[in-house]
């Protein structure tokens, strides 16, 4: 079982982030994360759906999607030609005497600050899976109090760009 | 004008003339619309026989069945039926009442999330939220539903969207839908490998399913096969497809099947699918039995379906009348004498001549009836025993129609989906088999049927039990049946009271002249044959 990305492009509809996660559970599909926002284009969303599955269900997965009529494209991304990022806010124990070693680690890893109170620190940091993982880990140490994770997005690099076609395809 | 007559007038661009529905709070303002327009309107007596009817409608005609109701329990009662159109990919489009829109999710009196609820047995749902939105959404519900792999689309509408004015009613030319663009031509390349793999093979087999039917493809099929000389059996969905007499034709393959057809398709070396999702049912069977080396092409509308359930080499998106078109200009025959010879040898005489008195063989029966039906009749059968008795037996003929739910299995589906096929083709014969379990089931539509005297022979098997059931049961819990219906009403006292005539057989030789009373009655005709409950399906 794999790990595989796909970055789905919807329409902007009421239902359609239902229907998505619908499909996944009504087929028995395993989703690891889902996130999802407006595009460039108001009128169209991008989901980027992270699946675990061989082959037959990712292949069953996409022709699944493809066959939901608010879904317009999908792209599977490739880790090396693809940009990952996660966005994550972790609250963490601090006390006089730790703060400033876990003010350290947050500026290694050149992470934000974005709360301070006597017996916390909430910091905010984006970057891909295994740099949040690594700092999770550091911070477990002081003990951590709470952590939001959007899930991944991604995007392609260099020029190429997910295009939606207007005219058919197999013409 | 109001919305609602807007939405009238637009049912009557998609060239509707026939709904099939049940009013209720929540839907008046249509019901209104409706009244004053020259759509006919057939009131059912309980909602899930409206989608059935629909159905039953859709598949005779070849149109887009309409079923209207209202919210709540009305809505949810359609769900059954509109999952059993999806199961087979019949195209309808069932209109719903919501309650007001300022006032959706606070439970209101007869409000249910329709839409939500029926996620998984549509191809789509619209919850109209602007009465502008109309005509363009009712467009595309029907260019969705009829087109590509069809099936089921849900409109909820609130009742203040219905009863909103709309300026000026401007139905647009085109639909255009991003996300939605079936392939009706197969792609070149994949037609000339499968062109190839045809010519290479010894024992080429097509099976044809519900697909080829539902693409109106029968005369290319019948092309095909004489261009190629390849045998042909079929799923349960399928049967229709080529007529029964062809010298090409083997059988109906499935658990229920024909020995012969499923030995065929274990035999081949090539198998052409078209137009069938080969599901369990159909292919449970066989799986394990068929040759290592066989080669499939599978040639299907839905890409998802290939490669779902079977592997396939050479796989062919596309509609299956365009691509059996594109394969005719590019195929040659293949030597198949040996290879159909060996097919028709295997068929077993099955012997159904137990003389049995006190009950009917229902074999027989569909064997009788089958020759004396008319050549463009249309048969409709309910689930079970029944079902398979009538699949097995009625004879395939050019123009003959032969529906079933075979994906979901719906019981009770027989008795509305011939209402709808009775309606969409008067002037044709229309006979609906059902058992004594399945007719309980939707036995209300008897008054749907009197109510506008619809001329359908009901062949209404007895045995006073759930006969498929029966059978399973035994086969593994021995015979001790969980379900007995020894206190079914008497059923030709039932029908009278509807209004409808009747007559019960108890043995063999009164089918004749009972059959011959019931196509000479100018009306609905009850045909009661009493079956021994131990009959069996196949044997």
């Amino acid at each position: 079982m794999s790990r595989h990305v796909l970055s789905v492009l919807v329409e902007n509809q009421s239902g359609v982030l239902s229907r998505v996660s619908g499909l996944f559970s009504r087929r028995g599909y395993n989703i690891d994360s889902l996130s999802v926002g407006e595009t460039e284009d108001p009128k169209v969303s991008r989901m980027t759906i992270v699946v675990r599955g061989d082959d037959y269900i990712l292949e069953q997965i996409k022709k699944q999607l493809n066959k939901l009529i608010d879904v317009i494209k999908i792209v599977e991304l490739d880790p090396q030609q693809s940009v990952f990022r996660e966005l994550a806010m972790i609250k963490v124990n601090t006390t006089m005497e730790t703060r400033a070693s876990i003010i350290e680690i947050v500026s290694i890893f050149r992470a934000n600050i974005v709360d301070v109170s006597n017996e916390t620190l909430t910091v905010e940091m984006t970057g891909d899976e295994s740099k949040i993982e690594a700092f999770i880990s550091l911070m477990n140490n002081y003990g951590i109090v709470e952590v939001v994770r959007t899930g991944l997005t991604a995007i392609e690099r260099g020029s190429r760009h997910i295009k939606i076609q207007t005219r058919n395809e197999e013409e | 004008m109001k919305a609602a007559e807007a939405i009238v007038e637009c049912l009557i661009n998609e060239n509707v003339d026939t709904v099939f529905g049940y009013p209720g709070g929540h839907i008046l303002e249509v019901y209104e619309a409706l009244r004053k327009s020259k759509i006919r309107h057939v009131l059912v007596r309980q909602e899930q026989a409206a989608a059935h009817s629909a159905s039953g409608y859709a598949r005779v005609s070849g149109k887009v069945g309409v079923c209207i109701t209202t919210s709540g329990p009305g809505a949810t009662n359609l769900i059954t039926g509109i999952a059993t159109a999806y199961m087979d990919s019949i195209p309808i489009v069932a209109i719903t009442g919501q309650v007001n829109s300022t006032k959706i999710g606070r439970d209101m009196f007869q409000e249910a999330d329709i839409t939500g609820a029926t996620e998984s047995f549509t191809k789509h749902s619209y919850l109209v939220k602007n009465e502008n939105d109309l005509p363009r959404i009712i467009k595309e519900a029907f260019y969705i539903a009829s087109t590509g792999r069809p099936g089921p689309v849900l409109i909820d509408i609130p009742s203040d969207i219905q009863a909103a004015e709309i300026e000026k009613l401007v139905i647009p030319e085109t639909v255009s839908i991003r996300g939605y663009k079936p392939t009706i031509k197969g792609h070149v390349g994949q037609i000339k490998r499968a062109v190839k793999a045809i010519s290479e093979s010894k024992r080429p087999l097509i099976i044809a399913g519900g697909g080829v039917l539902l693409s109106h493809a029968e005369d290319e099929l019948l092309n095909f096969v004489e261009k190629t000389g390849i045998p042909l059996v079929h799923t349960l969905m399928g049967k229709g497809a080529l007529p029964g007499n062809n010298r090409h034709y083997i059988g109906m393959i499935g658990n229920h099947g024909f020995s012969e057809a499923n030995r065929a398709v274990a035999m081949a070396d090539l198998l052409i699918i078209i137009g069938t999702r080969v599901a369990d049912r159909a292919w449970g069977g066989i799986s394990d039995q068929t040759n290592e080396d066989v080669r499939i092409i599978h040639i299907d509308v839905d890409p998802a379906e290939i490669g779902k359930n079977v592997d396939t080499h050479i796989p062919l998106v596309g509609d299956a009348r365009t691509i059996l078109t594109q394969m005719i200009e590019r195929v040659d025959k293949v030597d198949t004498d040996e290879w159909i010879n060996e097919l028709k040898s295997l068929k077993k005489e099955i012997k159904s001549n137990r003389e049995k008195t006190g009950s009917v063989n229902p074999k027989y029966v569909i064997e009788t009836i089958s020759k004396k039906l008319d050549d463009d009749a249309v048969v409709v059968a309910d689930v079970g025993q029944n079902q398979f008795w009538a699949a097995r037996h009625f004879e395939d003929k050019p123009g003959r129609r032969f529906l079933t739910s075979g994906g979901l299995g719906t019981m009770g589906y027989g008795l509305p989906a011939a209402v709808g096929a009775k309606i969409a083709a008067p002037d044709r014969q229309v006979l609906t088999v059902v058992g004594d379990g399945g007719f309980q089931m939707s036995l209300h539509e008897l008054g749907t049927i009197s109510h506008n005297d619809l001329n359908i022979i009901i062949l209404l098997f007895n045995n006073s039990r759930l006969g498929m059931v029966r059978e399973l049961q035994d086969r593994f819990y021995g015979k001790n049946n969980a379900v007995y219906l020894d206190k079914n009403p008497d059923f030709i006292k039932l029908c009278d009271a509807y209004g409808i005539k009747g007559v019960r057989i108890r043995t063999d030789s009164e089918l004749e002249d009972a059959f011959e009373m019931a196509t000479r009655h100018n009306g609905p005709f009850l045909l009661e044959c009493v079956v021994d409950p131990n009959e069996s399906t196949i044997l």
